[in-house]
């Protein structure tokens, strides 16, 4: 089984149909999709709709902290994050909202657990930036394999067999065994809004036969979505944001 | 429950039989399995108690490796196992054993040597081309196939290039054998290619001279001295080692890796092209350093932490590709030839560091004996040689990056396939004759090498004037 990993997408429909476009070429046959559909970007209504669509055919989802938010539920949040929510709100259909607001913190698979931000607390929207914050989710959970997003920046962790948390080196588009000796804890990169460098949509490539993991980049139409950004009045700094992948 | 092993035990269909072999770190069984004819061995790292870290590191990093590699030069694996009931490897087994006892045999003559030199080298240009770096090359660690390839084992130190380096902070000393650990290695480097570049020659150094270059240091100390003192040269404790050969073996024991081989593919190709390696001060050698000289080296190298930082393991392999030109001087071919030297010079001008091997091929019959001179009484192999050289003149190069090979064989396509199969090739340049009817219909050279070269192939074609409009 191959799972397609994407998180963050935060209405960005051009990278959104990139990816999915891009995981079907990659033999993708299960999508997961690991929260913050909506937020900052000029089209939550869609990426709700096909999220909503693609959980229908099978694909897991589970919520984020600007799922949250949209669903009605106080997040704590930036004044740009709020601003951004705000307009978000007002795109929403009641039915698009209930949709992300009934979205599960957790989902289990196999030997895997999928969580917005983190397996320890998935509620509270912590940040897992660094191996020794992956510690706590390690001990939350007896999954082998940890996924999550919301940092927006990709990180690999392994727990080797004597129990040190450690992060791990990775290239972009070279596969990663995930030794069955370890438990592995992988922050998958964001697709709708890169804060790592490189202006692209990030993902991540679960092979359940091979066992191995591959962080994924995909370019998308980035011009279209600023464009769109512009169009709706939302504050620049998003536009920014986008272009410069940071 | 974890299980240890023993002979009798089964565990996924693999039964053990007698220990071959118990080492520091791992015991070595041979084992049987109803679905697998060949014979099969597998390892078991001996793990102390529950936190002996580097050896479990050291064997999750060779189950993570070997199962990627492929090749003659590395052995097969069959199945592996977790450390939640008894982790393993089961490989097939190599028939041949390992090299030691044979390198203890050292010094061996020379065409010995030289031949198994070769060999050795083969194998870590084929574990390179895999992104692979061994670092902790020794005897022990070189099997045979009957079939005479060298094979490589014991992964627990490896680094690939692509995949994560789980030892990178596992351990806070230098990690290899102390005979043959190279400089950098002791400043703890793990990613240079080269590195095992500098076992080869200390290996290579031991087979010819019948000692190690630096003695069997017990301590760490005593490797870092290989930092500035320069080894006995080997024609010093054996003047029978052609200065050839002692070029080379210190030329992969250079201290800083910027001016040691750069790849094994330069090294296996300088040992297969003894009469155009070029000779430095270095082949000439016949005594240490001075005092004066090693101390000036030693003020220098007693503060350095590393050396320059390597590229990418890819990209260390890119940066200096062998590049194999097929010159065809026959009458009707100048036009041709002129255009492909014009190709070269431009490839060198993206290419800078390349290795450009010009090949000529004479063609011989099938069967019956070939004139191997003219009706002058010339040798062609020579005549071909010089015209070789001749078409190269104006190809600005040193001498020891520009190669010239005549070879000999009833198909010239496959004999250049060959020599870029044996010579660790990265490219072929060539050029191909017109669209005649014959060449369509009974395949022309360039063709037969296209399509089953193991490297790339760039064609150069004369412009031809386009067919008319009917």
């Amino acid at each position: 089984m191959r799972f397609a990993i994407l998180t963050d997408i935060h209405a960005n429909r051009e990278a959104f149909a990139a990816v999915l476009e891009d995981a079907r070429a990659w033999g993708a046959d299960r999508i997961v999709l690991l929260g913050d559909l909506v937020g900052y970007g000029p089209d939550p209504g869609w990426c709700c709709d096909r999220a909503a669509e693609l959980v229908g055919q099978g694909a897991l989802c589970v919520q984020g902290n600007h799922d949250s938010a949209a669903g009605g539920a106080p997040e704590p949040m930036s004044a740009l994050a709020r601003r951004a929510m705000d307009w978000t709100k007002a795109q929403l259909t009641p039915a698009q909202c209930g949709f992300l607001a009934g979205l599960p913190l957790v989902a289990e698979e196999g030997d895997a657990l999928f969580a917005h931000a983190s397996a320890h607390e998935p509620g509270a929207f912590g940040y897992v930036t660094s191996d020794r914050r992956a510690v706590p989710s390690f001990r939350a959970t007896g999954a082998r394999l940890i996924f999550c997003g919301h940092t927006h920046q990709p990180l690999l962790v392994s727990r080797d067999p004597t129990g040190a948390v450690r992060e791990q080196a990775f290239q972009s588009g070279l596969p990663i065994p995930l030794l069955r000796s370890r438990r592995w804890l992988a922050v998958i990169g964001s697709v709708g809004q890169a804060r790592d460098g490189v202006a692209q949509a990030g993902w991540a490539l679960l092979d359940t036969a091979t066992n191995e993991l591959t962080f994924r980049r995909t370019p998308y139409d980035l011009a279209r979505t600023v464009e769109k950004l512009r169009a709706a009045g939302l504050p620049e700094d998003l536009a920014l944001r986008l272009l410069r992948g940071s | 429950m974890p299980l240890r092993p023993r002979t009798g035990l089964t565990i996924d269909g693999f039964t053990l039989g007698a220990k071959l072999h118990s080492g520091g770190f791992a015991t070595i069984w041979d084992v049987t399995h109803p679905d697998h004819a060949l014979p099969l061995v597998m390892k078991v790292p001996t793990i102390l108690d529950g936190d002996d870290g580097p050896t479990i590191v050291g064997f999750e990093v060779e189950q993570m490796i070997m199962p990627r590699l492929v090749g003659p030069h590395v052995p097969r694996v069959i199945g592996t196992g977790g450390f939640d009931r008894m982790p393993y490897i089961v490989t097939e087994k190599i028939a041949g054993g390992s090299f030691l006892p044979l390198f203890q045999q050292a010094p061996l003559p020379l065409s010995e040597v030289i031949e198994i030199a070769a060999r050795m080298v083969d194998a870590v240009a084929d574990l390179h081309r895999q992104q692979v770096i061994h670092l902790d090359l020794k005897p022990e660690n070189f099997l045979q196939r009957s079939t005479g390839e060298m094979v490589l084992v014991d992964f627990g130190l490896s680094r690939h290039g692509q995949l994560p380096d789980l030892l990178a902070e596992e351990f806070s000393i230098p990690m290899g054998t102390f005979p043959f650990i190279a400089p950098e290695q002791y400043l703890r480097c793990r990613d240079d290619l080269r590195s095992d570049l500098f076992a080869l020659g200390a290996m290579l150094y031991a087979l010819a001279t019948g000692r190690t270059p630096w003695g069997t240091p017990q301590t760490l100390r005593g490797v870092r001295k290989r930092l500035w003192r320069d080894p006995e040269p080997p024609r010093a404790i054996r003047p029978e080692i052609p200065e050839w050969l002692q070029e080379i073996i210190l030329r992969a024991l250079v201290v800083d890796p910027m001016q040691r081989y750069q790849t094994a593919a330069q090294m296996a190709f300088d040992l297969a092209h003894p009469q155009q390696v070029t000779l430095t001060a270095r082949a000439h050698k016949l005594r240490r350093d001075g005092w004066l000289q090693v101390w000036d080296r030693w003020r220098i190298m007693r503060r350095i932490k590393h050396f320059r930082a390597p590229d990418t393991v890819a990209a260390q392999l890119a940066s200096v590709p062998v590049i194999v030109v097929a010159v065809d001087l026959s009458p009707e071919g100048e036009r041709l030839a002129a255009m492909l030297r014009g190709a070269v010079k431009r490839m060198l001008t993206i290419e800078p560091e390349a290795r450009i091997a010009c090949v000529n091929v004479i063609k011989t019959h099938r069967i019956g004996l070939d004139q191997g001179t003219d009706d002058q009484g010339n040798n062609l192999h020579v005549l071909r040689l010089v015209a070789l050289k001749t078409w190269a003149a104006s190809i600005d190069l040193p001498d020891h990056r520009l190669t010239y090979t005549v070879l000999e064989g009833p198909d010239p396509g496959q004999a250049i396939i060959d020599y870029a199969r044996a010579n660790h090739v990265d490219h072929i340049l060539m050029g191909a004759r017109g669209h005649s009817t014959t060449r369509r219909y009974l395949g022309s050279v360039s063709a037969q090498v296209v399509a089953e070269a193991q490297c790339s192939v760039t064609v150069i074609r004369l412009p031809e004037p386009r067919d008319a409009v009917v």
